[in-house]
């Protein structure tokens, strides 16, 4: 075999491995999906999405645990996006010029690592008992929000420094100010990159059960959310309940419950695409 | 960035349009007369009952909004001597240093029992080789010292095959565990560590339906549910080999691996009409809504005397303001 032939056939071997990788990643995620749905889908009706928990399978629903799940994603994102794109814009931006920015840098890159229920003991701590808002909405998302703030800042950062500096240096150059060229240029060029990482970080807010059920989010609640003072709980808390009840109705329901979470979070990354490509089509360089 | 103003508003629109449903659905049929609040926390095991008694008690009181979490026995006590919550679920009685966090932030309390439970010794339905348990053969196989040293089912009983033996059993932090290490070992929270343990006690009755050589226990509704999964084991407990069911739990024969499931009041709590009502309502109905969610009932005298303990504290606690 001479050398040509061993390229072409490392080609080719690492062609096929691609292939099996990107198979093998979707095959999972198939077989998992389908396992749901044939499980949940036969329970999921309107009955269930509209009713409230219950001790009977066939009557139980998850209007207050999709309506917690809402609640906490809206208050969430309110809270964490504005925060977590402005500490990345002032990152990349405005702080490289001091030597601490990048001992910043450093920890909220670690704070991403840390286990999710560390946040809960401190969210208990902070907000629910020194802040005195209990088990609220509010204690929860601000939780939420700490636990999700490495990924937006980190995102946000790397879509920044995705922008060409030409690009910066031309609008500076026509004498704009610091702030309009990040408002003006380099924020609209980076949007779908942001909101990529938006997305994740809200998708990851949602899926959360520990630190939830350690400020005291709840398992029974009997009444929608009106304000974020008020008690509630959330669809994993409903589906990890369920799941660990002895009776077989109860498993079905929270393969429904499930299917309704994948429903929310496809929902949610549709949404987010839809915004992407409509930015992505203005941006031309 | 007049996209990103779009999603705010999209969000914005999203929360009142929950705000607006909320509205809704507090304005139904048959109100009751009270008004209030009710927090409850603490054993997932105690949760089913409670959550049927609320979802029940709901139907007389709409507007009580009765709330109940799941921390687990020692999660719920730690809220409940704070003054977090009013009534507190228990799989087991409250410890002393539980009792004295208590009384250091000046919460009476009182225990109240609902409902038993038996824990069942299950095995896997193709072991043919096991008819029961005596105590001390549960005692052997669970204790401390059997760690890395019981490892086969040859060393528990002569005759029996001499094959690796596989534990089941519930984590730590429940009471499930804190029950059966204090009945079983003699002192609760001792056992030996290299068994598979699991919080979701459907894992544990996988991971014995699945396997020949497997061992464990959990709570009796489980083997209920799986019964076509699972074989039981009778327990000899030196008086008589007694298999765990509604009859032998009910009656005490089964012992000791039946235990009374509790509820904990404090005096605050029972100070005000909604929570008095609602546990007036529990006893009334805990017998009939124990056994719906696969506990079993106290016999009626026993709910009883727990009524007449309940009147008590609150007289007391009256004839102290």
């Amino acid at each position: 075999m001479n050398k040509t032939q061993s390229n072409r056939l490392k080609d080719q071997a690492f062609k096929y491995y691609g292939i099996f990788s990107t198979v093998l990643g979707l095959v999972l995620l198939a077989v998992f999906i389908i396992d749901i749905l044939m499980d949940g889908l036969q329970r999921i009706d309107w009955q269930f999405i509209t009713s409230l928990p219950s001790r009977l399978p066939e009557k139980a629903g998850i209007l207050t645990a999709w309506s917690g799940t809402l609640w906490i994603f809206a208050l969430t994102a309110l809270f964490a996006v504005p925060i977590g794109v402005g500490a990345g814009i002032w990152l990349e931006e405005y702080g490289k010029k001091y030597r601490w920015a990048n001992l910043l840098e450093i920890n909220i890159s670690n704070l991403a690592g840390i286990p999710s229920i560390i946040y809960g003991i401190l969210g208990l701590e902070i907000f629910v008992r020194m802040l005195g808002m209990g088990g609220s909405l509010l204690a929860g998302s601000f939780t939420l929000s700490l636990l999700v703030l490495p990924i937006i800042i980190v995102s946000t950062r790397e879509s920044l420094k995705a922008v060409p500096n030409t690009m910066k240096e031309a609008s500076l150059a026509l004498g704009a100010t610091k702030w309009q060229t990040i408002w003006l240029q380099l924020l609209p060029a980076s949007f779908s990159g942001i909101l990529t990482g938006v997305i994740l970080a809200l998708a990851r807010a949602i899926g959360e059960t520990a630190p939830l059920i350690v400020i005291g989010a709840l398992a029974y609640v009997p009444f929608v959310p009106t304000s974020p003072m008020d008690e509630f709980t959330v669809l994993p808390i409903q589906i990890f309940n369920w799941v660990s009840r002895p009776q077989h109705g109860f498993v079905v329901n929270s393969a429904s419950a499930i299917v309704i979470l994948l429903v929310i979070v496809f929902f949610m990354n549709a949404i987010a695409v839809y915004f992407r490509n409509r930015a992505a089509n203005k941006v031309k360089w | 960035m007049k996209l990103k103003l779009n999603t705010y508003f999209f969000l914005l629109t999203a929360m009142l349009f929950m705000a607006a449903c909320g509205g809704n659905t507090s304005t139904d049929r048959n109100e009751g007369s009270m008004e209030g609040d009710i927090r409850i926390d603490g054993s997932s095991t105690v949760y089913p009952v409670t959550e049927a008694v609320a979802e029940e008690f709901r139907a007389v009181q709409r507007k009580v909004k009765v709330t109940i979490g799941v921390s687990g026995t020692g999660g719920g006590f730690k809220k409940f001597s704070r003054g977090e919550t009013d009534i507190s679920d228990a799989s087991r009685p409250i410890k002393e240093s539980e009792a004295a966090a208590c009384k250091e932030n000046n919460i009476e309390y009182l225990e109240l029992a609902v409902a038993y439970d038996g824990l069942a010794v299950v095995i896997n339905p193709g072991n043919d080789w096991v008819d029961q348990f005596t105590l001390e053969e549960l005692k052997k196989l669970w204790e401390p010292a059997a760690q890395g040293n019981i490892l086969r089912w040859s060393q528990i009983r002569d005759g029996w095959p001499d094959e690796e033996i596989h534990l089941f059993g519930p984590g730590i932090a429940s009471g499930t565990y804190d029950y059966f290490t204090e009945a079983i070992v003699g002192k609760s929270g001792e056992s030996r560590g290299d068994y598979t343990a699991s919080e979701d006690d459907n894992v544990l009755v996988q991971g014995i339906a699945g396997d020949k050589f497997g061992l464990g226990f959990f709570g009796l509704a489980y083997y209920e549910e799986n019964k076509d999964r699972l074989r039981l084991v009778p327990v000899d407990n030196g008086q008589a080999v007694v298999s765990p069911s509604l009859e032998t739990v009910k009656d005490g024969s089964y012992s000791p691996l039946s235990r009374p499931l509790f509820i904990y009041v404090n005096n605050t709590g029972a100070a005000r009409p909604e929570v008095k009502a609602f546990i007036d309502f529990y006893l009334d109905n805990a017998g009939a809504l124990a056994a719906e969610v696969g506990y079993i009932p106290l016999p009626q005298e026993e709910y009883q005397k727990q009524r007449d303990k309940f009147t008590t504290f609150i007289q007391e606690k009256q004839a102290v303001q």
